[in-house]
């Protein structure tokens, strides 16, 4: 019986009281989210249009849309904007890149790849405050071990100072990030993976087709739904996470790894500034909002399949 | 594809990229396990020791001696099991409303949990630092709850309603048949079978609640410093101690490190269901 016809069915015979039983079901979980997600979002939304800075409570006051005009002529602004698309532009690619090309190994059948399979996931699980203290000891300028392997190999002539160096502290943190993240690829791409039909790579073989023809022709195109998914999930997800940067950097050396969900953050937690603060979250918001919706879009028609 | 590739083939095409990337997964956590082990006087006269020769316990006998870091895991504890509990009871009923009933609204519902999974936490921490203020919640345990179950009830409506889709409607129908309500089929036939990935869910709930920080950094204070913000604070006025910050990191993480290893198969299987599928 189809879904419909249950649910057809259900309405014929339940009385109105058991029509009712899957609001009911529902009013927890919708109670607490409107609660702690759409009173707070609204609350926001209403703080970016006063004049509110925390320490002045009795100085508050109903500005209209000032913050986001201040916001258009924020130098610090506009920077953060580019950070974030340095940031997300390098940070997503590269963990997919990565991801690909570690889960294409692990996909490989060998003794000991359910051990690897399980230690290659573990930056997964670490919490971000130690992903980003373990790296900032990492490239520490003085006793960092990638200046000491690096000065070893030769590679460098004198220390780099890493996360200090407002021409290299983003980048050092992207690295950071795919480390982090590309884990999430790899087990995406390994379940997309499962879907491609043996008989696929069998036949092209049989056609004399390398290995590098085909991985281009069956495995990328065979990955793509997965590939687009994983992506824009992991975008939105990047583009969430600001405690790494700011317990690695907090946005410095100057404005050098400012990023607009951390320039939002760091306005209200350190100038107690809430109303700008919840201004530049509002457009960051709106950003991210489109990306989203391409998430959503895509979702649906998969359900609907 | 059964014929057997010859060893030096094998060596150069799996097993020495694959320890490549083992060790770059690996390699930063490992660094950090070899400075915790390296006594203060060592690290700061000849760097990192990597023979297990002269480790020893030194940073993590102070680390529980002279700071806080168990009562601060205990934080991390009673936020973190809050979170489970808070953010499984409510999403249960949910997860298994969705899955069973076609009810007008129904589609709405369920994408408006998968959005606000999306929404920006420094959208939402503003404001709820905000809200917390003048409830008088702040540097309270609810407080540090409630803000994680933002995450954590709209991700366990989604992880559940696969889990529980999963589980035939034929079963609980035929407990209905025999006469359970609704609610009674629930719990005595779909919540048993769904058990296992209502375990796992939960576990992931916990690790991020575990994890987390901004929150807990924004939100809490003195009385419930978590596990997170305190590592944060060992971070010296003048100098950082590398050997108990690590001993801190390595301490910190392993029960999310254990609890992912633990579950990770499980809820591979949930969260790449809705990508795999197209």
């Amino acid at each position: 019986m189809s879904n419909q016809a249950i649910a057809a069915l259900d309405g014929v015979r339940m009385p109105s009281r058991r029509r009712l039983l899957p609001y009911v079901l529902m009013t927890p979980a919708v109670l607490v989210t409107l609660l702690i997600v759409f009173l707070p979002m609204i609350e926001a939304l209403v703080t970016s249009l006063y004049d509110f800075v925390l320490s002045r409570p009795r100085a508050t006051q109903f500005v209209g849309f000032d913050n986001y005009v201040r916001l258009m002529q924020d130098e610090v602004f506009w920077i953060s904007l580019g950070h974030t698309a340095i940031w997300i532009g390098l940070t997503v690619p590269l963990q997919m890149a990565l991801g690909l090309v570690a889960a294409i190994l692990l996909n490989r059948t060998f003794f000991w790849r359910g051990l690897a399979r399980a230690l290659v996931i573990i930056p997964w699980a670490l919490p971000s405050v130690v992903i980003a203290l373990m790296w900032r000891w990492i490239y520490d300028s003085n006793t960092g071990v990638l200046n000491d392997l690096l000065l070893r190999l030769s590679i460098i002539q004198t220390a780099v100072p890493w996360l200090a160096d407002p021409d290299r502290a983003l980048y050092a943190i992207v690295v950071t990030l795919v480390w982090q993240g590309f884990p999430f690829f790899m087990v995406m791409i390994l379940a997309g993976l499962q879907g491609i039909p043996k008989s696929h790579y069998e036949a092209a073989s049989i056609d004399g087709a390398s290995s590098w023809k085909q991985f281009i022709h069956i495995t990328l195109p065979g990955l793509a739904g997965v590939l687009i998914t994983a992506a824009l999930l992991r975008i939105i997800w990047v583009a969430n996470s600001i405690d790494v940067i700011y317990v690695m950097t907090g946005g410095g050396p100057g404005y050098a790894t400012h990023t607009l969900p951390l320039y939002a953050f760091v306005k209200a937690r350190q100038n107690l500034d809430f109303g700008y603060g919840s201004a530049i979250a509002v457009v960051f918001t709106l950003l991210l909002a489109g990306v989203v919706a391409l998430y959503l879009a895509r979702t649906r028609k998969e359900a609907d399949r | 594809m059964k014929r057997k590739e010859p060893l030096w083939r094998s060596l150069l095409t799996t097993h020495i990229p694959v320890l490549a990337i083992v060790f770059f997964a690996i390699g930063p956590y490992l660094w950090m396990f070899f400075t915790s082990m390296t006594p203060a006087q060592h690290l700061s006269a000849q760097g990192v020791a990597v023979t297990p020769l002269s480790w020893s316990f030194e940073n993590y006998e102070r680390l529980l001696a002279r700071t806080s870091f168990l009562t601060n895991m205990g934080h991390s504890l009673i936020v973190a099991l809050g979170t489970v509990v808070l953010g499984l009871t409510v999403s249960v009923t949910a997860a298994y409303a969705i899955s069973r009933f076609r009810f007008p609204g129904r589609n709405v519902l369920m994408t408006q949990f998968l959005v606000v999974n999306m929404f920006p936490v420094v959208l939402l921490i503003l404001p709820l630092f905000i809200l917390m203020r003048r409830l008088g919640l702040l540097d309270t345990h609810i407080a540090l709850i409630l803000a994680n179950s933002t995450v954590a009830i709209p991700f366990s409506v989604w992880m559940l309603t696969s889990y529980i889709n999963a589980i035939p409607r034929s079963l609980d129908e035929a407990a209905m048949t025999d006469g359970c309500s609704r609610l009674a089929a629930l719990r005595r036939v779909v919540l048993p079978l769904a058990l296992p990935g209502i375990i796992s869910t939960g576990i992931y709930i916990f690790i991020t609640a575990w994890n987390e920080y901004l929150y807990a950094l924004t939100l809490g204070g003195r009385n419930t410093r978590t596990m997170t913000v305190a590592i944060q604070t060992l971070i010296g006025e003048y100098q950082i101690e590398w050997g108990l910050l690590s001993a801190g990191g390595v301490v910190g993480a392993l029960p999310a490190v254990v609890l992912f290893l633990f579950v990770q198969r499980r809820l591979v299987g949930g969260l790449t269901q809705g990508a795999v599928k197209g």
